[in-house]
Parts: C-alpha cells; sequence; structure tokens
C-alpha cells in the first residue's frame, strides 16, 4: 500500500518549492541540526513512501489529537498528515463502529511490521480491563495486539509514555504507560508532555523519514533533540534567575517585567523539553512567556513528584547551564515531596542522561 | 426487530457506544454507554486546591479551558478568593475563544461527514459550486479556479486508493442528500476551518501559554500580567492582536459556518421534526459582565419544562441529584436512590460483561456514566439549551435576531429547534453572538490598563494560611456542551472531596431508577436508519449533541462532612 512520494504530492497540490525548503528549513531547527541539512531533508522526505499510522485513544483527553492538528506551517504541515496515510484514529476518522474496527483489523493484518502506531493515553489493568474498552475490547488486549504487530510505536502524551494523570496517586484503575503495560515492544519513543507538542510530534516523524532511523533517546526514552535539554537551560528568564530577580506575588513588578518565576514554583530546573525553543501554536508563546510556572508536565509521574505545583524546587543549581537536574531524585510521593520542600532538607540528584537506542525494548527498568 | 451496535462512536471525544433496536425502518429503544473511567476525583483527594485547576483541566483535552475555570470558581467560592477585574475580562475571552475555535470543529471535523458525501464532491462542477457558494456569502475564495482546485486534490487523494481516515466509511449512502457542488464547497470548507482553528486559538496561546491545556489559570486570578509598559506583559500589542484575531473570528463564522449550516440544512429539513429527545433544558448561564458578587450574565441562566418557552424557571442546584440505577456504581443507600452531589458517593463496582463482550446487559448496570436529573428530570444542555433560554427571556437580543432570521431563511417555525438539526443551528448561532462579544472583553482590557488597573489576582487569599480551615464551595461554567459544576470540600488545606457534574452526563447518561432514558437515549427514538449496517443516521443525532466522553465520566466521591459552608456563584 504505498503511495506517491511527497514530491509527486507537492507538485499535484501546487505547493511552491519555496514553502517547501522553508518547511524543511523549519524542521531542520527543531531537530538541531545545521542549516546544510534542509536539503537532505528536502530529498529524503520527497522520495519517501506514505507510512501507514494508527493512531489508539485509550484513557485519555484526547489532548494530543488536538495538539497534533494544531502543527505549524499549516500548508505544508497538512500534507505531511496527508503524506502519512493515518488508517485509524477514532476523533478524525469517517467509519464508526464495525466499519472502524474492520478498518484497523486490515491495516494490522495488511501491513504486518510496517505500520507505526501512536498511542494517546494510559491503558488500565483494574476490573479485568473494564475500565476502558472499545468494540467491547479492553484497551490493553488491544494495545497487545497493534503494537505488538508495530514497525514502532510512539508514546504520544505523558499519560501512554508514563501513566499520566490516570496513573496519579491512587492510580484507581491501575491505569500504566505503553512500556508498562506491553513489555518488551520494539521501537518504543516516548514523546512525553501534557500535551505533547505538535511541532515535535512532526519533527520526529520527519526525522525517521529523513535520516531512515530513530532518534537517539533520553534514559526515559524521549528523543535527545526534544528533551535533551531543560526549560532552565534555554529559559528566556534565565538572566534573572542568575541575577537573583524574582516574581515574589502575582501582578507585581517583577511579575509585570518578567522576572524569574522559581519562588513561585516553577519546575523548569527540573524538567527536560523544548518548550523555550519551540514555543507552542506556531511559536506564539509558552506557558513561562505568559507569567505561569513551568509544571513540569514532561516528567515521568509529575504529579506526584512535581506538586503542589506552587512550592518551590529544593537547591536549584545556579550558573550551571548544561547540567541537569534528574527528576527521578525528587520521585516520592506528593506528600512527602511537599514534607521534603518544606523542610528544606531536599537534595535534588544531578543526573547526565544516558544515550539509548530505540530498538533496546521498553520495559519498566525505565520508570522508578 | 434488529439490535444495532455502534462502538466506537467515532468524531467524537472519547469513548462511547450506542446499542440501539431498529424496526421498521427506525430506532425504536436505545442504550448509551460510556465505556472509560479514569478516577480523577479520586486522584485530587488530599492535594493542594491551588493545584486542583490542573487536575481537572485534564478531564479534557478538547474543552480545555472548562474544568480549570469550573474549578478556580469552585475553590474562590471555598476560601472567599475574589478575581479582580481583568482576571474576569481574560477569563471571558478565554471561555469565549473556546466556545467558538470547539464549535467550528465540531461542524466541519466531527459531524460534517454525516452530511456531506466527500465521493460525492468528486463529481462537482467547479463553475456551478463557484455560482453557489457565492450566492450565500461574499467570502472572497469562492471562485471555480479554487473549487477546481480543491477537487483535483480529492481527486488525487481518492484515485491513490489510500484514503486514511476516509476509508470504509458510509459513502454513497442513500440518506446523502446534498448534490455534488454543496458537497465539494463543504469538503473546501472543511479543509480551511482546519486552518482557520489552527490560528483563531492563538488567543489561547496568547492568554494561556499553550493550547491544549493553558497554563495561566489561578485559584483567585490568572498569572497573566497586565502593563501596557512592558514588553514582558499583556500590552497594546496583545490589545491588537486579540482584536485582528477577534475579526477573522467574526468574518469566518459569519462569512463561512453559519452560510454553510443555512445552506446544509436546507437539503435536511426532515431533520428539524427528528432527534427532540427529553425536552427540558438547563443552563446555569455564563460570561459575567461585570465584579459584583452576583453579576449580570450575558447569556441568561433557566430551566425549561416540556418545550414550554413561555415559562423559564431559576436553576436551583439543590434540585440537582445523580442516580446509579444504571451505572456501574454503588450507593450505600441503595442503587435506587438519587443524591445531590453534595450527599454523593462513587464507589465504582463494574459488573458488565468481561471482555470482550458483544451485548451490554442493559436491563441491568451498562455504563460509567451516572444518570443526572434536575427536580427527577432528565435535562438537555449545551448549546441548544443555552439559545432557547436567551431567545425566550430576550436576552441577549442578538440571539433572538439571529434565531428568527435562520427560521425565516429555512421557512420553519420555532418547533423546529427541538430536533437534531435545532442543535446544530443553535450551535453556528452562538458561535456568531459570542465571538462578537469578544470586542467587548478585549476593549474592557484596553480600558482598565488606561486607567492603570493591573490586578491579576487576588493577592490575600494565596497563602492557605489565609483560608477558613473547613470550607466549601461550587463552582458553575456554561461549557461549548452545556451545564458544568464541580463541588470542593477543603479541609486543613487540602481537598478532603471533589466532584464535577458535567455536560456530557447530563446529555449521555444512562436510564435513572424510573426508566426514564437520558437524553441521548431518548433522541435516539424515532430515528430512521435505512441500512442498519451503516447506521449512518444514528450519528447525526448523536454528533448533533457534539459528545464529549472523558468529561462524562469521572466521579465523584463521598462527601462524608456535613457542610461547613456553602456558597454558589
Amino acid at each position: 500500500m504505498l503511495g506517491l512520494s511527497l514530491k509527486q504530492e507537492l507538485e499535484q497540490r501546487g505547493i511552491s518549492r519555496r514553502d517547501f525548503l522553508g518547511f524543511c528549513a523549519s524542521m531542520a531547527a527543531v531537530l538541531g541540526l545545521p542549516d546544510t541539512a534542509t536539503n537532505a531533508i528536502a530529498a529524503a522526505v520527497e522520495s519517501e513512501q506514505k507510512p501507514i499510522l494508527i493512531w489508539l485513544e485509550f484513557q485519555d483527553c484526547a489532548g494530543n489529537t488536538e495538539s497534533f492538528l494544531r502543527a505549524t506551517h499549516p500548508t505544508v504541515a497538512d500534507l505531511i498528515l496527508d503524506m502519512i496515510s493515518l488508517n485509524y484514529h477514532e476523533t478524525i476518522m469517517a467509519a464508526a463502529g464495525n466499519q472502524a474496527e474492520e478498518a484497523l483489523a486490515q491495516t494490522v493484518r495488511d501491513n504486518a511490521g510496517k505500520y507505526i502506531v501512536l498511542v494517546e493515553g494510559s491503558i488500565p489493568t483494574g476490573a479485568n480491563g473494564a475500565y476502558c474498552t472499545i468494540g467491547g475490547k479492553s484497551a490493553l488486549q488491544i494495545a497487545r495486539d497493534v503494537c505488538g504487530g508495530a514497525a514502532a510505536t510512539i508514546a504520544v502524551g505523558t499519560c501512554a509514555a508514563f501513566g499520566g494523570i490516570p496513573a496519579a496517586g491512587p492510580n484507581p484503575t491501575g491505569a500504566l504507560s505503553v512500556a508498562d503495560a506491553v513489555p518488551g515492544l520494539k521501537n518504543l519513543i516516548n514523546m512525553s508532555a501534557c500535551p505533547a507538542n505538535a511541532e515535535n510530534i512532526t519533527a520526529l516523524i520527519v526525522y525517521y523519514l529523513t535520516l531512515k532511523r530513530w532518534p537517539p533517546l533520553d534514559r526515559y526514552r524521549r528523543p535527545l533533540f526534544a528533551y535533551g535539554k531543560t526549560i532552565h537551560d534555554n529559559c528566556e528568564r534565565r538572566a534573572h534567575f542568575d541575577a537573583g530577580q524574582y516574581v515574589e506575588s502575582w501582578g507585581d513588578e517583577a511579575h509585570r517585567q518578567g522576572h524569574c518565576l522559581y519562588k513561585m514554583g516553577c519546575k523548569g530546573p527540573a524538567t527536560s523539553q523544548n518548550c523555550p525553543v519551540v514555543k507552542w501554536n506556531e511559536g506564539t508563546n509558552w506557558p513561562i512567556g505568559c507569567g505561569h510556572p513551568c509544571i513540569g508536565c514532561a516528567e515521568p509521574n509529575f504529579w506526584d513528584t512535581m506538586t503542589p505545583f506552587y512550592q518551590r524546587l529544593p537547591d536549584v543549581v545556579g550558573f550551571n547551564v548544561g547540567k541537569w537536574i534528574d527528576p527521578v531524585g525528587l520521585s516520592l510521593t506528593g506528600l512527602v515531596a511537599a514534607a521534603v520542600v518544606a523542610h528544606g532538607v531536599g537534595q535534588a540528584v544531578r543526573h547526565h542522561h544516558a544515550e539509548k537506542s530505540p530498538s533496546d525494548g521498553g520495559g519498566s527498568e525505565e520508570k522508578k | 426487530m434488529t439490535h444495532i451496535v455502534v462502538d466506537p462512536v467515532t468524531r467524537i471525544e472519547g469513548h462511547l457506544r450506542v446499542e440501539a433496536e431498529v424496526d421498521g425502518g427506525a430506532v425504536t429503544q436505545a442504550w448509551s454507554s460510556s465505556t472509560m473511567f479514569r478516577g480523577i476525583e479520586l486522584i485530587l483527594r488530599g492535594r493542594d486546591p491551588r493545584d486542583a485547576w490542573a487536575f481537572a483541566q485534564r478531564i479534557c483535552g478538547v474543552c480545555t479551558t472548562v474544568h480549570a475555570i469550573a474549578s478556580i470558581r469552585a475553590v474562590e467560592k471555598a476560601i472567599g478568593a475574589v478575581p479582580p477585574p481583568n482576571a474576569r475580562l481574560l477569563r471571558n475571552l478565554i471561555m469565549a475563544a473556546q466556545v467558538v475555535q470547539d464549535h467550528v470543529v465540531h461542524f466541519y471535523h466531527l459531524h460534517a461527514l454525516d452530511w456531506v458525501d466527500i465521493v460525492s464532491a468528486l463529481s462537482g462542477d467547479p463553475a456551478k459550486t463557484s455560482a453557489l457558494a457565492q450566492s450565500i456569502s461574499d467570502w472572497p475564495l469562492s471562485s471555480a479556479a479554487y473549487f477546481s482546485g480543491v477537487r483535483d486534490r480529492i481527486k488525487a487523494f481518492v484515485e491513490r486508493g489510500q484514503l486514511g481516515p476516509f476509508a470504509n466509511a458510509y459513502w454513497g449512502h442513500p440518506a446523502y442528500k446534498l448534490p455534488p457542488e454543496a458537497n465539494l464547497m463543504a469538503v473546501a470548507h472543511y479543509l480551511e476551518a482546519l486552518d482557520w482553528q489552527r490560528r483563531f486559538i492563538k488567543i489561547h496561546a496568547i492568554l494561556g501559554g499553550k493550547n491544549p491545556h493553558l497554563q495561566s489559570f489561578l485559584v483567585g486570578g490568572m498569572a497573566t500580567p497586565v502593563d501596557p509598559d512592558s514588553q514582558n506583559s499583556l500590552n497594546m500589542d496583545t490589545i491588537a492582536a486579540l482584536n485582528k484575531l477577534v475579526a477573522e473570528g467574526v468574518d469566518f463564522v459569519s462569512r463561512v459556518y453559519i452560510p454553510d449550516v443555512l445552506a446544509v440544512a436546507s437539503f435536511y429539513k426532515d431533520w428539524a421534526s427528528i432527534g427532540a429527545g427529553i425536552g427540558n433544558y438547563m443552563s446555569y448561564g455564563e460570561y459575567p459582565l461585570d465584579d459584583s458578587p452576583n453579576p449580570p450574565l450575558f447569556l441568561p441562566a433557566g430551566v425549561i419544562h416540556g418545550r414550554d418557552l413561555t415559562k423559564i424557571a431559576m436553576v436551583d442546584q439543590t434540585k440537582v441529584s445523580e442516580w446509579v440505577s444504571h451505572s456501574w456504581y454503588n450507593y450505600s443507600v441503595g442503587d435506587d436512590k438519587g443524591l445531590n452531589p453534595f450527599q454523593g458517593e462513587t464507589s465504582p463496582n463494574y459488573t458488565g460483561p468481561a471482555p470482550p463482550y458483544e451485548r451490554l446487559n442493559v436491563e441491568q448496570k451498562y455504563s460509567w456514566l451516572k444518570s443526572p436529573r434536575y427536580d427527577g428530570e432528565a435535562m438537555e444542555v449545551g448549546p441548544l439549551a443555552r439559545m432557547l433560554i436567551a431567545y425566550s427571556t430576550g436576552r441577549p437580543a442578538r440571539v433572538k435576531e439571529l434565531v428568527d432570521k435562520t427560521l425565516s431563511s429555512l421557512g420553519v417555525g420555532p418547533a423546529a429547534l427541538f430536533s437534531t438539526l435545532g442543535r446544530i443551528a443553535a450551535r453556528a448561532i452562538e458561535a456568531q453572538v459570542v465571538v462578537e462579544s469578544m470586542n467587548l472583553w478585549v476593549q474592557g482590557l484596553a480600558d482598565n490598563m488606561g486607567r492603570r488597573d493591573y490586578r491579576i489576582q487576588d493577592t490575600s487569599k494565596w497563602d492557605p494560611g489565609s483560608w477558613p480551615n473547613d470550607c466549601l464551595g461550587a463552582g458553575f461554567h456554561e461549557a461549548p456542551r452545556g451545564s458544568l459544576g464541580h463541588w470542593v470540600h477543603i479541609n486543613n488545606g487540602a481537598i478532603a472531596n471533589y466532584q464535577c457534574v458535567v455536560p456530557s452526563t447530563w446529555n449521555a447518561g444512562p436510564r435513572d431508577a424510573q426508566g426514564h432514558p437520558g437524553p441521548y437515549e431518548a433522541s435516539l427514538v424515532g430515528t430512521p436508519v435505512a441500512k442498519p449496517d451503516q447506521p449512518l443516521e444514528i450519528l447525526r443525532t448523536l454528533h448533533s449533541f457534539d459528545p464529549c466522553m472523558a468529561c462524562g465520566v469521572h466521579v465523584v466521591d463521598a462527601m462524608k462532612r456535613e457542610l461547613a459552608r456553602i456558597r454558589v456563584m
């Protein structure tokens, strides 16, 4: 089931070469590649055949789906979405019921080992799977059947990547990440954040089309191009942190002048994501840019380890761009974390990221 | 008699299953089931109430602002925080942008394919399509060359044989009535709306940092600083950007969305007498117009019983109850009783068939949704309820004007509003009224800057030490899909209990102890079904409610203590 190349597609849709190269340049920027990579990306994308995607939704809020719909460079990104044959996606697809399930079954049957699965939402294990069923089947069964035969599985958003909010204490439904629910998947990549940024999802796909391999990952199986540095490292307010200029109260002079939000609870120093670089909604803004602290949404268990959200982090390293503070050091229950912070004895463990190949297999060793 | 199962119901948020019996070419009985549960209220217990909005917000990523709004309102009522005027205006703008964007996306991307046959669009004549488009609107993208380009794109897509999300659908079904040119125009606007929604939602990025899941909410106000003399605050540049985006919103809604709804509806007038359902309607009202404790609301609150538009009753939250007779929960007082949310309980107890299953036992419990009732009666909530109440009360006058114009344009009377088509028309009218009102709130923000009022948050109530030790509050909001309420009980600075009763629970809930159906279930009865193996007509009526199932389920928890203090906005 291979279709037209992107080059033919572009011609048919009247997209100019110049627009297309502009898109490729922006992709190079997101991926952290030099300008000279633009032509390589263009060549690779143009010759690539249309890959088949399946998007599964389990214990989700559709926030990642909505994010995906906001991908920038509308015309060309639209085209990239079209270039992928999105054979199953409940929120978008025209068919329903049996016809929808047939589309899924046929795609899995006819393209075994070749399709890519994106999973949104966690997978419940309680009540024998009855906390999430689709077409009468449990989410767990569907995940095993569909992800098991995929060329790659991309867990989109923190719920699929790490369990997310359904898995927050007391985890009433026994919710698990994809990695924990279906151990041993090959080429499992976690695109965490709540939701995942559309630019990073698109960039991951372009990375694969361009370089014919999946990107190197951090210890949580997240691509380094999007999760290789902390928010704090690239924050536009970093100079104010280093200068000791902090917001003390909502709407005070420092807040209005864009000073550092550390004292208001910002989790940027413990959060790995490229928000300050890529921003959101066509580069319009990002949470810190609008005056609210980072809540650490790309990190495992952030609903428990990063709360209370307005409590300041303990012992943030200053004047040290490039030093990572791994949130695993804060992997405590919310209450314990709060107590630690309150007593001022918290110790954030500094941890260097270990590169990992996506074919190493995903399993529970990824999570503490 | 044929038993139909539609699972998954697609082009919605979340996981919805419908079972129906069809006899003589029409639905005779229907059962609505939600098949996913997360338990977010249980997760909220013990946490900092100032964090609750972020947790609650994750109930839904489609209506990504609504639970955050209801949550901060509930906590504010409990602790006595009073947001300053800038916060009210910013929230009004955020809520309004959500409604407008959501309604447009619903019509074009979630609902249109029930009425529009993409394959038929291939045979649309571009010149005739251009003439059709120009006869209904002065929207500039309407030339024959433009529609020819769209048709060629679709043609290439279809001929390639990889239909992606459009595969295996109901193309060619006899219930599709649009001529090829109307189909082609609608497909062009499907694509344009995809671009437009991406641009319009930048209002949320400007005021909330990002969309989905905006991040500028605070208990007591908003986190977005306001200062015309700073480049790091909302300033005159922001005002200009908002004005531009609002103007584009007004433009798209009035010149594309409204004309398209009228054009499509004119071919489906039979749907103005199908899908009415319950006939009771409720709205909490929305968009506070000043900063008084009980402000006038731009869209008024009210209750309509039995389609009687001459009597609008006041809303009294003590009349709200929830039932679990057909829901997978137990009540300590017995499953045949209803409980007000303040006394509500939740203990999940799945008693349905073990997955994988073919059929639910609809005589027993069959959904993760509860059955909310108002004064014992099922209520439909959403745009139709809000527009009926506004139409009847004459507030705002613009609603009556637009409703009358719509009815006369289609040549139907007010009774046509109680229908599948009525919901679609009401949603479009609301989008127009709300997007037009946004100018008012942008101007209000500018006026406040002119007065040097830069307050954004009630700083006096930020410290939990300033709160009563034991307090309780409820916050209400009219979300795109209808009436939303959050109830919070705070004890010793932490959440003791939290619960929500949300629009899709009102609309999609199962039967109650008396066996009375919910709005989805009632509205499907009588819906024609030409081909039981292709239940297109069932999707039409279901989608007219804009289902949002993740919102519907996220259940309530027992309020075990006597109420210390109740404040209701």
